[in-house]
């Protein structure tokens, strides 16, 4: 039987994907290593040790991006985690255009990024822009979003939470409808409120639904790359660089040495944060 | 007085989508439709002499018709790499859901791996460049294959566990070998899943803009998404013509979200909860 059950279940199924996969992701992440501590033409490389971490750290310009990827995958893992909790609560409740609503918010998900970066970076147009016209028009004098050093992170950030949110809205939605209604009888039965309903029932259950946005967040904002550059290609100065814009950067001036080492930084910053992250969630999760 | 309370929230919270999703829309709507001069000034008002059809003929014809090459490659790029993602998860999804033995943590762990690492670009490239696919489609689409691979995989094996293996055991017993077994009963059987990972990963793919402008550069080999960043350097202030490119590639995407609406929704909580 074994035999039967290893020619029926061969790993040979496993070769082709198993080849594409080792010589695309895991071949090219293991070299990295390596080229990270060279001088790098493509053709020739010339091994100078710590260098180019060194560089990486030393130059304000490309230490920021270390500092602002942290911040931007914070902010929009937070938001899409709040918000997404109370948009799932929201429509799994009872109200007549739930399913308007679902599609609506879900919608931006499937949008192209950088279509999205474009059009809202030409709304946030310090002057001429719809959001501050708007403003203007009940007496608020609004900020120059993107090109405020001060807040140009923030609102890169928004728009981000604005796309994603979506994403995070579905997982709630899936999480909170599996909450089995025995908890909801048994809350009815003992008196509680809806508060009570919200805070000793739905959030600690959809636990599962939360790591799940929390790690998808939190892992996509580290990486982030394509939003912040449709909207302000790392600008004004630096403010608004993240570690995967700096490596565009550097490939774009020839340095891919430097680009290299700005790749394995960020993957020990997602390295060393996502997977305890990961784990810790993981073992916390409650059964139903 | 309880109904009125419930249909003022409804009304507030259709409102607020109002404002807050579709006006970017409206904004890419009314704002393709003007002549250059009117639509670099950003306002929301209505064409005051709609030119619809004219800047659509400009943004196809522009660049010697890239925008068309790009539809082609994007479609070629797409179809392809899905199709591939199909059968080979489908077929790692399939062995390593029903095989466990003492390489199976080390399979979980590089699959998380995949999930969780960003991918090394320039390294990447040295080796596709030493394949000789370096700038190719062909290259493309294996790429979209690796990283596309370890989210596929995982749905896959997840609604593996729900196909029992009593099917297995009676498709042996007739006889069936491994490769019948899969291609005719399995491979059938993961129907809906299937159909998940085409909607996600096509729109993960069409929209996909880091990947063909790392490793598909030059205008020959142009994709939608980079249509939109040319465009913007080209044309700085016709924003016209950004705008009416940004409505043509949201098409394919539009009509995905209105036919599969519900099926993008499902697919989805079920990947992302379970997987």
């Amino acid at each position: 039987m074994n035999r039967i059950f290893k020619r029926t279940y061969s790993y040979w199924f496993l070769l082709p994907a198993a080849i594409i996969y080792f010589i695309i992701f895991i071949l090219p992440t293991m070299m990295s290593f390596f080229f990270s501590m060279t001088r790098w033409t493509l053709s020739d490389w010339e091994f100078i040790g710590f260098e180019n971490f060194i560089t990486f750290f030393q130059e304000q310009s490309l230490s920021i991006g270390f500092k602002n990827t942290l911040i931007y995958a914070v902010v929009t893992c937070t938001l899409k985690v709040a918000l997404g909790l109370l948009l799932g609560v929201l429509l799994t409740s009872k109200i007549r255009t739930k399913s308007y609503l679902r599609s609506v918010i879900f919608f931006p998900t499937l949008v192209s990024t950088i279509a999205v970066g474009i059009a809202f970076s030409m709304m946030m147009h310090p002057t001429q822009g719809v959001i501050n016209t708007a403003l203007a028009a009940i007496g608020i004098d609004g900020p120059d979003w993107l090109g405020d050093t001060r807040i140009a992170l923030l609102s890169v950030a928004m728009v981000d939470v604005w796309k994603g949110l979506g994403f995070a809205t579905v997982i709630y939605i899936a999480g909170i409808l599996s909450i089995p209604a025995e908890y909801y009888e048994a809350l009815q039965i003992d008196g509680g409120n809806n508060w009570h309903k919200f805070w000793n029932i739905i959030v600690p259950l959809s636990r599962p639904a939360t790591n799940s946005v929390i790690i998808l967040a939190f892992i996509g904002g580290l990486r982030s790359f394509d939003l912040v550059w449709a909207m302000t290609k790392g600008g004004p100065g630096f403010t608004t660089d993240l570690i995967a814009s700096i490596i565009y950067k550097q490939y774009q001036g020839g340095f891919y040495g430097l680009a290299t080492a700005g790749n394995v930084i960020l993957f020990l910053v997602v390295t060393a944060l996502a997977f305890p992250l990961y784990t810790y969630l993981n073992r916390k999760e409650v059964d139903l | 007085m309880r109904k009125i309370r419930q249909w003022g929230f409804e009304i507030g919270a259709v409102l607020f989508t109002i404002v807050v999703f579709w006006i970017p829309f409206y904004f890419i709507l009314v704002n393709s439709g003007k002549d250059p001069k009117e639509s670099s000034l950003l306002t929301m008002s209505w064409a005051s002499n709609s030119q619809y059809w004219e800047n659509i003929k400009t943004v196809v014809a522009a660049r010697d018709f890239m925008l068309v090459r790009a539809f082609i490659n994007s479609t070629v790029l797409t179809v392809a790499s899905i199709a591939i993602l199909i059968v080979l998860c489908a077929m790692a999804g399939y062995v390593l859901q029903r095989r466990t033995g003492k390489l199976s943590p080390l399979f979980n762990f590089l699959i998380l791996a995949g999930l969780i690492i960003p991918p090394a670009i320039v390294p990447t490239i040295w080796v596709m460049d030493g394949l000789g696919l370096f700038k190719t489609l062909i290259g493309l689409i294996l790429i979209e294959v690796a990283l596309g691979f370890p989210f596929a995989v995982l749905l896959y094996k997840g609604f593996m566990s729900g196909i029992p293996r009593e099917v297995d055991e009676a498709a042996v017993i007739d006889g069936a070998g491994g490769l019948r077994l899969f291609f005719g009963i399995i491979l059938p059987l993961l129907q809906p899943v299937t159909a998940t990972v085409v909607v996600l990963s096509s729109v993960t793919i069409f929209n996909d803009f880091t990947n063909p402008l790392y490793f598909l550069p030059g205008s020959d080999n142009v994709t939608v998404q980079l249509t939109l960043y040319n465009f913007q350097s080209q044309y700085v202030t016709q924003y016209n013509l950004l705008f009416t490119n940004i409505l043509l590639i949201t098409i394919p995407p539009l009509l995905l979200f209105i036919v599969f609406n519900k099926r993008i929704v499902a697919g989805m909580t079920a990947g992302s909860v379970k997987g």
